[in-house]
């Protein structure tokens, strides 16, 4: 908090805060604004005695209707929360196990096989896409879900995993060994104990890897083909772009509603998030 | 009900060996504390005795079983630990139900058992509450009843009252006393402070750098401390150290060091005889000192300039310097002293200590 003088506050304090909000908010403003104009509006030119870029007077929602009924915009939004929900499943399954395993099984290499699993999350999916799509192909598994619900978390588990290895090394230690001599096995005490305790944890994985999939683009594009199959990021792209025409409108329109499932999700976690990121577990 | 013991116990950590042959025996129904400063090997030791590390070598027993290798749920024991470690996502009662319903005891049982805990220890309106609804004194409380519920064979401490401020430390020791006195259940308790030791202990175990210097009753390390480590730590202030040459003066056995000659006693003469002419440490407790009166003997008085006076109420800590000595002593708070005074202190002979000056051992 920065003290002083009115003027102080505001220069140091208020001002860049409202810029970056503004610079932040903009794109969604952008994005809600078009979803509801008309055609009219939307291909004036900037010139023209009645522009108004920031406001319009006669929203419709055309672009909506548009959508649902001229594509497969549902289907898509069943894919994409299908194939993220399953993906962050599987992710955060592996992953609580294995950041439990590198955090406090103390076998040989536990530290470097950490490492070696966070560089393999380095590899970018722009290289690891090629490779994919042979082994993808060979499995028989192209243009379905399977075949990104398989590849997700080939980039979500190690994240997954490295997240949660931080957030088990912040439990105190003496927590298991209580439970131990209290009477619980190992197993008995991850589960009865740690994972409880680790909960805001896996939760704020949970949703990273869940935003992760829900954007995910590249393997989407290449591993799904036909317009029944793909995802929300890719069906908008492919489908509402066609050649060099931009149906802006419904596009807008796209991106607006495969938003709102994400931020349901954050703003329903949102105080677990927060504590999951720092860290902070109380005795 | 189990004695445990400890034979040629010792524990290596990579290339460090941070617990040396240690050899005890912990009777039945006592309350044995370990004391020493940080890195001594005591709570390692615990933590061996508990299970939780493994032996390098050497073996431990409770009651007539080797337990070395039987895992920390089998050993029939319960732990409280430093930083309590209270299960934060469960309520108290489920935190002292944990260990119970882990070894599938009946509802009824387990109810009636932290009822009980719960009355002995007054935390009857906490049973609901989450750990972070409470204080430190109550957590503490609630480590203790999840210990009690399980009515084990040895309850083990690690330094179980360090967190907590200090009225409530000496409130908590009071009652840390009355439980074992009621419970009587096998204890052993790690610490660095030596007052938690000198009250708690039946017994108590002194260590340093993973060895231990001397096991005994508390007022036993007190009066006749093994060594010059023991004799410094137990006690406070601490004992006043000076490095003196023994010499023989008259046939007997005297103390020199600058500004200081002391006679040693009868007692002290006898063992001391044999090392005249060689360096030793003279050690004298604080509270054995006392300023000089008609009474005292000039053998056993010596000059001293009051560097420091520091009025504690119920007696005064005078630090003075004696040679290149600096000597502590614990005078009548009716006494007018001030700083620079040069005073003559008298010190009781009966209550001097002699160490060896290579190896530190009682003479």
């Amino acid at each position: 908090m920065i003290e002083g003088a009115l003027w102080r506050r505001w220069i140091l304090n208020y001002l860049p805060l409202i810029l970056f909000v503004i610079v932040l908010l903009f794109p969604f403003y952008w994005m809600i604004i078009t979803t509801f104009r008309p055609d009219g509006e939307l291909y004036r030119p900037w010139n023209a005695a009645n522009n108004m870029p920031f406001w319009t007077n006669k929203p419709t929602l055309e672009h909506i209707i548009y959508l649902f009924e001229e594509t497969n915009f549902a289907r898509w939004m069943f894919n994409t929360m299908f194939i993220a929900g399953v993906s962050t499943l599987i992710s955060l399954f592996c992953g609580v196990l294995a950041g439990y395993a590198l955090a406090r099984l103390n076998f040989p290499w536990a530290g470097s096989l950490g490492t070696l699993i966070f560089i393999t999350y380095l590899v970018p999916q722009t290289l690891l896409f090629i490779p994919l799509a042979e082994i993808i192909r060979d499995f028989r598994l192209g243009d379905t879900p399977w075949s990104l619900i398989l590849t997700y978390p080939t980039f979500l588990i190690p994240f997954c995993t490295w997240l949660m290895m931080g957030y088990f090394k912040a439990i105190p230690k003496e927590l298991e060994e209580c439970a131990r001599i209290d009477g619980a096995s190992r197993w008995k005490a991850m589960l009865y104990i740690i994972i409880p305790v680790a909960v805001p944890g896996i939760l704020s994985s949970g949703i990273i890897a869940f935003t992760l999939s829900w954007n995910e683009f590249i393997y989407a594009l290449v591993f799904l083909s036909s317009p029944d199959q793909k995802t929300v990021a890719v069906g908008v792209t492919s489908e509402l772009i066609r050649g060099d025409v931009f149906f802006w409108g419904a596009l807008m329109a796209g991106a607006l509603l495969g938003s709102i499932p994400v931020a349901i999700v954050y703003s329903f976690f949102v105080e677990h998030y927060v504590s999951g990121l720092t860290g902070s577990v109380k005795g | 009900m189990a004695e445990v013991s400890l034979h040629k116990l010792n524990k290596k950590f990579d290339t460090t060996h941070v617990v040396k042959d240690v050899d005890l025996q912990i009777r039945d129904k006592e309350f044995m504390v370990f004391v020493g400063p940080s890195g001594c090997g005591k709570t390692t030791t615990l933590r061996m005795i508990a299970g939780l590390e493994a032996i390098t070598t050497g073996e431990i027993r409770i009651g007539n079983t080797v337990v070395n290798e039987v895992p920390p749920m089998d050993r029939d024991i319960a732990m409280v630990f430093q930083n309590y470690a209270l299960y934060p996502h469960m309520s108290v009662a489920s935190n002292m139900a944990f260990g119970l319903k882990m070894r599938k005891f009946e509802k009824s049982e387990i109810e009636k058992r932290i009822k009980n805990a719960a009355s002995i220890l007054g935390i009857e309106e906490l049973l609901h509450r989450k750990p972070r609804q409470l204080s430190g004194g109550q957590r503490q409380r609630v480590a203790l009843g999840r210990a009690i519920v399980r009515d084990p064979a040895v309850f083990l401490f690690d330094e179980p009252l360090s967190n907590l401020d200090a009225k409530l430390r000496v409130q908590m020791r009071v009652e840390l006393k009355k439980l074992h006195e009621r419970l009587a259940v096998t204890s052993v308790y790690v610490t660095h402070d030596q007052v938690e030791a000198m009250t708690l202990g039946d017994r108590v175990v002194v260590m340093k750098d993973g060895v231990v210097q001397q096991v005994g009753e508390p007022l036993e390390l007190y009066n006749t401390p093994a060594n010059r480590f023991v004799a410094g730590f137990i006690g406070s202030p601490a004992m006043n150290f000076a490095d003196v040459t023994l010499a023989e003066n008259g046939g007997r056995p005297v103390a020199e060091a600058p500004g200081l000659r002391i006679v040693l006693p009868d007692a002290l003469a006898a063992r001391a005889r044999a090392k005249v002419g060689r360096k030793a440490t003279l050690g004298i407790r604080p509270e054995d000192i006392h300023l000089a009166g008609a009474a005292d003997s000039v053998d056993h008085c010596f000059e001293a300039n009051v560097e420091v006076v520091e009025q504690l109420g119920s007696e005064i800590l005078l630090d003075t310097r004696v040679g290149a000595a600096t000597v502590v002593a614990s005078v009548d708070p009716m006494v007018k002293v001030r700083s620079h005074d040069k005073l003559k202190l008298a010190l009781n002979p009966a209550r001097l200590h002699l160490f060896d000056a290579e190896s530190e051992a009682a003479i």
